[in-house]
């Protein structure tokens, strides 16, 4: 296992937002935080991260409990629900200020940054500011700025919800390709079990802090295990993606 | 339908931002609307309003002011007293600016990135000097900090004198001074929310790093405009500092207060000559502000 979590509890003033939250993700996979709104997956990616505290439970990360180590020094990449690009600097420099923070030398700087705009296709783009961006666009950039740094691990925040539906598609399939093409290991959060269904190799579900099950789509959709995973997953609009799956290949 | 289409052109879709900034460019009002004459008898008004109220007032001031001549003119301008009176003004204003940005920035800061008990209120303190009258101001502080003040006993053994000596103007101008950096700052910072500043921080970078290159860009020019609305209100207070100050000439006098004293002794010349070094500052800071605001976009 990359990373695991073991029995985490965390509390918001009096409020529990993780129960007892227990799962690993194997290295080189990507995962989905699969659950209805503010059933905890933002809060059990940003202490992943870093962002939040734990109040029990270890959190381990390529077998190293981190629960001590800032975010800085976990190896992650994070990409943020609105994606938090800088506004104030442009693409390139977006891309760019992970690797100047580390105080790498400029050549290499400006040859990763290329190489990442090649990446998500922005070549021409690299001069333009966050604002003069497409929705899709910033998804990429964001994309390419949490990798500039070669992490481990990449944590995706509702990388697709600021995105309307008929682009979401085609960005997702781009994702999959292109976390499977660095082969990093990553999670993403997503309330749409579609998309968890479709892109990850496995799926963490969760509900009011607790993670309900997890497994491949396969696994949840074929034999969910509580009631609550029954009713949420819709089996026959699974059954038919998978068709559609099938007949495609 | 040529009308709508008009009506469309005029609203500006980049103009989406904050306060009265944006008000300029999304009322740009479409060119047929409404008769001409409406709009020249709404002109008339104005400038009549402004003519009576500002043009004609300084006109005045700067004719009385050279009233006597160019030779006295400077020779009021120059006077020991009246550059001592400036000096301490300016003395107020700089140290007004440099405490209310500081406290302006950390208050700002404080209150946009974290969230306690209490965040509202301390919010709505903060606010207090706009509330309250100046002389009032003026009035606690000498209850607070006078011979028969608070802490009077305590300052008299520390031969600490604020009361009627420059710390007192000093502080007084401090005091109603006091929010309009943290106005301008607080909406911008909040609005900017905090993921900007984590997306960094995981990054590795620090905290000087996340302020220069991140927090900054954002707030400059409201930082800016705050620190012009701090200085023009700081040159001109008046009523707090006239219950702290005493009026000693030449010590605790400020240049406002220095032209009710010269104006009360029917020295009417100095006083608007005195005047007429306020205006000139005043509208180079005029200047500034519409300098920042039409950078600001
Ligand atoms: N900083 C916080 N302070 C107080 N409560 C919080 C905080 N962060 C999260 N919570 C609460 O914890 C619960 C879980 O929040 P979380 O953001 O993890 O949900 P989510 O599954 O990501 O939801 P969504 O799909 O809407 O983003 C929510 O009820 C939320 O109100
Ligand atoms: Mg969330």
């Amino acid at each position: 296992m990359y990373v695991e979590m073991k029995h985490i509890n965390k509390t918001f003033d009096g409020f529990q937002a993780s129960r007892d939250v227990s799962f690993g993700v194997e290295k080189g996979h990507l995962a989905a935080l699969l659950g209805p709104s503010g059933s905890g997956k933002t809060t059990i990616l940003r202490m992943i991260a870093g962002l939040d505290r734990p109040d029990e439970g270890d959190i381990l990360i390529d077998g190293k409990r981190v629960n001590d180590l800032p975010g800085s020094k976990r190896g992650i990449g994070f990409v943020f629900q609105n994606y938090a690009l800088f506004r104030y600097m442009t693409v390139a420099d977006n891309i760019a200020f992970g690797l100047e923070v580390q105080k790498k030398r400029k050549g290499e700087i400006k040859s990763r940054v290329e190489e990442l705009l090649e990446l998500i296709s922005m070549k021409d783009l690299g001069k333009r500011f966050p604002h003069q961006l497409s929705g899709g666009q910033r998804q990429r950039v964001a994309f390419a700025r949490a990798l500039a740094p070669n992490p481990q691990l990449l944590l995706l925040d509702e990388p697709f919800a600021a995105i309307d539906a008929k682009v979401r598609r085609e960005l997702r399939t781009w994702l999959r390709e292109m976390i499977g093409r660095v082969g990093v290991t990553s999670i993403f959060v997503t309330h749409d079990q579609e998309e968890a269904m479709e892109v990850a190799d496995q799926v963490i579900l969760t509900n009011l802090g607790r993670v309900e099950q997890v497994g491949t789509p396969e696994e949840i959709c074929l034999s969910p295990q509580t009631d609550f995973v029954r009713e949420f997953i819709d089996a026959k609009r699974f059954e038919a993606l998978m068709g559609i799956e099938k007949e495609e290949a | 339908m040529k009308k709508e289409e008009d009506l469309e052109k005029n609203i500006n879709p980049d103009a989406v931002g904050d306060g009265i900034h944006s008000i300029q460019k999304v009322i740009e009002p479409p060119k047929h609307a409404s008769r001409p004459i409406v709009k020249y008898i709404l002109i008339a008004v104005s400038a009549l309003f402004l003519l009576v109220m500002l043009v004609i007032p300084l006109i005045v001031a700067l004719v009385n002011a050279l009233g006597d001549g160019w030779a006295a003119y400077k020779e009021a301008v120059l006077d020991e007293y009246t550059l001592k009176a400036l000096a301490l003004t300016l003395l107020a204003t700089v140290s007004a600016v440099l405490v209310n940005t500081v406290f302006g920035m950390f208050a700002a800061y404080l209150l946009s990135k974290f969230y306690f008990r209490g965040r509202q209120a301390l919010a709505t303190l903060i606010d207090i000097p706009f509330s309250i009258s100046p002389v009032i101001a003026g009035l606690v502080f000498i209850l607070t900090f006078g011979n028969i003040g608070w802490m009077g006993d305590f300052l008299k053994a520390h031969d600490i004198k604020i009361v009627f000596a420059v710390p007192g103007v000093i502080l007084a101008t401090i005091f109603v001074t006091f929010p309009f950096v943290f106005r301008e700052l607080f909406p911008v910072m909040n609005a900017q929310g905090n993921d900007e500043e984590e997306a960094a921080a995981l990054m590795g970078a620090g905290g000087f790093t996340i302020f220069r290159r991140i927090t900054f860009p954002h707030i400059k020019w409201a930082l800016l405009y705050g620190v012009i609305l701090c200085t023009a209100r700081a040159m001109g207070e008046f009523g707090a500092v006239s219950v702290i100050s005493g009026h000693l000439r030449g010590k605790t006098n400020t240049l406002p207060l220095h032209v009710e004293i010269l104006y009360n002794e029917f020295n009417t010349t100095a006083a608007f000559a005195a005047s007429s070094i306020l205006v000139i500052l005043a509208a180079l800071v005029l200047i500034a502000r519409n300098i920042v605001e039409w950078k600001r976009k």
